[in-house]
């Protein structure tokens, strides 16, 4: 028997596709994201929105907590750790969380580099920007990529502009010849096996989530049209003046994104969704995608 | 003729069945609406979360249409999917097909720090009868267990003595998922001994 190989850890990832993970801070939280449809949730104890309004160093959640939403859910539980932070991802995998996200959304504690996630029995997902800094993430052991957005701000441009960067690249790659690949390695400082390997395949290695941004079920809508397999929703749901009702919304939105008249109705009398923030409004030191290398 | 065979689409590893059936002849679809099930020889419950599935199949009107269609063409369940056919299920919510005459437990392996492969044998009837023992390498991802079968459950495969393949008539169902590994057997052994057992 082998226990936790990659395959198990992509496994989980694949069946998670199509769903929803939402960010909760409690067991009540947990409780009203499994029942809304949430196919995992990320335990943190500040969604990014306050880590943001808050300042200050963001780090890994209590146990205590984590613990109790374990307890409160059937459905499977991650919880994020700082960029490099080998310790509270030694934790967490103790803790038996089912995925861990190094996160950019916690102050980072390298800044030269990753988690290499190969040593972990746990799976890891990993934010990115572009096609290079997931094909890095990937190389390092991720089992699931996020394209990261800007969390915290219940604005979708950056998820926008992050997916299309990563699935462009995608695109570009099955387009080039076996000649050109290694100076595309290169630009895109990627591993060439993996850059190789995504040219022949036209897909990631792994799935190919989206986060950072997501407010409205139309906004997660839009994820899956660009090419997003699953959604991560933040601030979204529980900012909202409805959370139980955006987050059932967000659900059925995830699921049935090609069906104009579905979303209608499932965008109809939602209440107010989060505030948001320009990107403008933001300060560049403040801005969370530019975390990670 | 190739069959059809639809996937439950609400949520889960879809599409890694849709490319097993495809490879194995058939022509796979995804369902979403009631009208997908439309001209359809069999379906496959694929794994994902039992819990959002069975939300989704009673927000979009798939439920009763799906319970219709179950009883009368085969099923292949895998994981959530045969949460979904069985009788009864430990802490889920929602009340299950009753199709399958088997208990089970969910989660019941641990967390997914807890989940394994291994190579178990089954009995893959190969092509004329002769039904030579196989390996089949089973991937199970926070798997469930079937905790009691009726007696008119077949057990198909075990490991250590507990069932982990099981079929009933039409139904089959496995804890393992096998649209995860590079091997398409079992989605092959489906379409020739349940979809279409006539013409072969």
């Amino acid at each position: 028997m082998k226990v936790s190989t990659f395959e198990e850890k992509v496994g989980l990832a694949e069946m998670i596709k199509g769903g929803v993970i939402m960010d909760v801070t409690n067991a009540d939280q947990a409780k009203i994201a499994e029942d809304a449809g949430a196919a995992a949730v990320m335990a943190l104890e500040r969604i990014p929105s306050d880590i943001r309004a808050d300042g200050g160093i963001a780090r890994m959640s209590d146990p205590k907590m984590i613990k109790e939403i374990q307890a409160a859910v059937t459905i499977p539980v991650m919880a994020k750790c700082r960029i490099g932070h080998i310790a509270e991802a030694k934790l967490l995998e103790a803790l038996e969380v089912d995925f861990v996200d190094e996160s950019e959304v916690l102050t980072p504690a390298d800044d030269a580099n990753h988690i290499y996630k190969h040593n972990f029995k746990i799976p890891f997902v990993c934010g990115c920007r572009n096609l290079g800094e997931a094909l890095r993430r990937v190389g390092e052991g991720a089992a699931m990529i996020r394209t990261k957005g800007e969390a915290g701000t219940g604005n979708i441009v950056e998820a926008t502009r992050h997916l299309r960067s990563v699935i462009g690249g995608i695109r570009r790659l099955t387009l080039l010849d076996p000649d050109e690949l290694m100076a595309e390695a290169k630009n895109l400082g990627a591993p060439f096996e993996l850059v190789k390997q995504v040219a022949e395949t036209g897909k990631l290695p792994v799935p190919n989530f989206s986060a950072g941004g997501v407010a409205t079920p139309a906004d997660a809508a839009l994820m899956r049209m660009l090419g997003a397999e699953a959604v991560f929703v933040g601030s979204g749901i529980f900012k909202s003046s409805d959370p139980e009702r955006m987050a059932k919304a967000i659900v059925e939105a995830t699921t049935h994104f090609e069906d104009a008249e579905r979303l209608v109705e499932i965008s109809t009398g939602l209440g107010q969704a989060m505030r948001g923030l320009d990107m403008a409004e933001i300060p560049e030191d403040q801005i969370l995608q530019n975390r990670g290398w | 003729m190739a069959p059809r065979v639809g996937v439950l689409a609400l949520q889960g590893a879809v599409e890694k069945h849709m490319r097993h059936l495809e490879a194995a002849g058939a022509i796979p679809r995804p369902v979403l609406l009631p009208t997908d099930l439309e001209g359809l020889d069999a379906i496959i419950l694929p794994g994902g979360e039992s819990t959002t599935m069975s939300r989704l199949l009673r927000t979009s009107g798939l439920f009763e249409p799906l319970r219709d269609f179950m009883r009368s063409h085969p099923v292949l369940a895998t994981c959530a999917g045969m949460i979904l056919l069985s009788s009864q299920v430990d802490n889920l919510p929602y009340e299950p097909y009753a199709l399958l005459d088997i208990d089970v437990d969910r989660n019941a392996w641990g967390r997914q720090i807890f989940s394994f492969h291994e190579d178990i044998p089954w009995a893959l009837p190969s092509g004329n009868g002769s039904a030579a023992p196989e390996m089949l390498k089973a991937i199970f991802i926070r798997a469930p267990r079937i905790t009691r079968q009726g007696v008119g459950v077949e057990v198909l495969a075990t490991i250590k003595d507990e069932p982990v393949a099981v079929r009933q008539g039409h139904f089959v169902a496995l804890t393992f998922h096998p649209e995860l590994s590079a091997d398409n057997r079992v989605h092959r052994w489906f379409l020739s001994e349940i979809v279409a057992p006539d013409s072969c």
